[in-house]
Formats: structure tokens, sequence, C-alpha cells
């Protein structure tokens, strides 16, 4: 798995590449933790390179939600894969987080 | 039939998981019906990982790999205590709902996408059977 950021219009985009599974989630974990603990507040997931999640990978995002919402800022994701869209849908974490097309969508949804 | 014997450990997990998708590539499995059953097999790995073997006697799992004509059926055994790792735990009712909603995530997803679950108790041994249409 790997983690690369960039900012755009003031908001930071986080792509996550590779796979996160019950081996990866906890170093995910840890590196978005740091960057909210850091102020970020306004989080945008670029999934295109995301090829797999399991249930350990959605319990990552969901605590990244929570903690997000805990400092009043807001979350998105965008470009996810079948695989990865379809385990958001089934598992109703769609209807927590919200998921877009494009990244000018997800921008909008965070600002 | 393929079968591949490893440590009961979570440095596991990747090429088990591997040595599953390698055989559905072989028959044909489409891409993502690959990856839905990865994910399927990683719920019970990972809970058997982490309760079948006391921490001081770590043991071994085994995966054994067979196919018919529209299926893939994985087994996954270990000599470890008996225990079904695609059997609910007991909900811990000091939970608040939110907790206990996710404890049980990974074991719903599991049984999204698989079709048939059979775990028994053999020869000192569980052993789970999944089968996965495709």
């Amino acid at each position: 798995m790997e983690i690369d950021q960039r900012k755009e219009e003031n908001v930071l985009v986080v792509s996550v590449k590779g796979r996160v599974d019950a081996g990866t989630a906890g170093e995910l974990d840890e590196a978005i933790g740091k960057l909210i603990e850091g102020g970020e507040r306004f989080l945008v997931f670029d999934l295109k390179e995301l090829d797999y999640i399991s249930s350990a990978g959605l319990r990552s995002f969901l605590m990244i939600a929570k903690k997000i919402k805990a400092t009043s800022g807001k979350l998105a994701l965008f470009s996810l894969q079948e695989m990865v869209l379809d385990v958001f849908e089934v598992s109703g974490f769609n209807k927590i987080i919200p998921i877009f097309d494009t990244v000018s969508e997800a921008i909008s949804a965070t600002t | 039939m393929p079968k591949i014997q490893y440590p009961a450990k979570h440095e596991s997990l990747d090429p088990l998981l591997q040595f599953i998708a390698a055989y559905c590539r072989k028959r044909g499995v489409p891409d993502k019906r690959i990856k839905t059953i990865e994910l399927a097999c990683e719920e019970p790995l990972v809970n058997i990982f982490n309760y079948t073997y006391p921490p001081d006697r770590p043991g071994d799992v085994w995966v054994t790999l067979n196919a018919g004509p529209n299926e893939i059926i994985v087994e996954l055994s270990d000599s470890g205590k008996t225990f079904n790792p695609v059997a609910r735990p007991d909900p811990d009712v000091d939970q608040d709902i939110d907790d206990r909603e996710i404890g049980g995530l990974g074991i719903m997803l599991m049984r999204k996408y698989t079709d048939a679950i059979d775990y028994k108790r053999e020869n000192d041994k569980n052993i789970l059977r999944l089968t996965f249409s495709f």
C-alpha cells in the first residue's frame, strides 16, 4: 500500500494505492491519524489506484470519518474501482462517507 | 487439488490470498470476483490467526483449493482449539450500537460474497469450506 498527498484548492487530496487489508490498515490509520492531528480537517481520498479493500480497510475509513466529524471537517472519496465501490455499497458505508466520480466533485463537497 | 500450509500468523495473509487468487485466475474467474473471493477468505483467515492457537504455541493453517465448472471451493483448516472462524461472536452488550455493528462487519461481508459456508470439526481439526460461484 502506498499513500501520497497533494493540496488542491486548500483541500488535502490523499491517494491510497494498492490494497487496504488486515495487514496494511494499521499503516493507513497511522498516516491519516497524523494528518488529522496535524490540523487537517478537509480530506479527499483519491482511490483510483486502490485495487482492494477488506473489512479492516472499511474500519479504517470509518475511524477516519469519525475523527474528521469530531473536528467539524469534511471527508469525500472519489474514483473508486469496481470492487471497492461494491464493498462500500454492500456494507452501507456509501451512506456514511460521500463518494464521487471525480476530484472536482469531491472537492466541491468538502468546501 | 492444490494445498498449501503456512504458519497461522498475520504475515501469512498475503501469500495465502495470492495463492487463492492465482488459482482463480487459472480457472478464468473474472478479476472483480477474484477480489471478493479474497475478501471473503481474509476474514476467517484473520480469525484463525487471532484465535485458534495460544500465543505461546503457534500452529499452522492449511488451504486446499478445488473447482467445479462455475465454482471455486476453498477449504481452510487448522489444528487449534475448536473454533468456527465464521461464527458470530456473542455481542458485547456493554458496547454501544455503532461498535457492535462494526464488530460483525467482516463476517457480514464474507457472507455476502460467499455462496455456501460449511464448518466441521474432524480429527481434532477445524475445517471450513467456502464455496464461491462465478
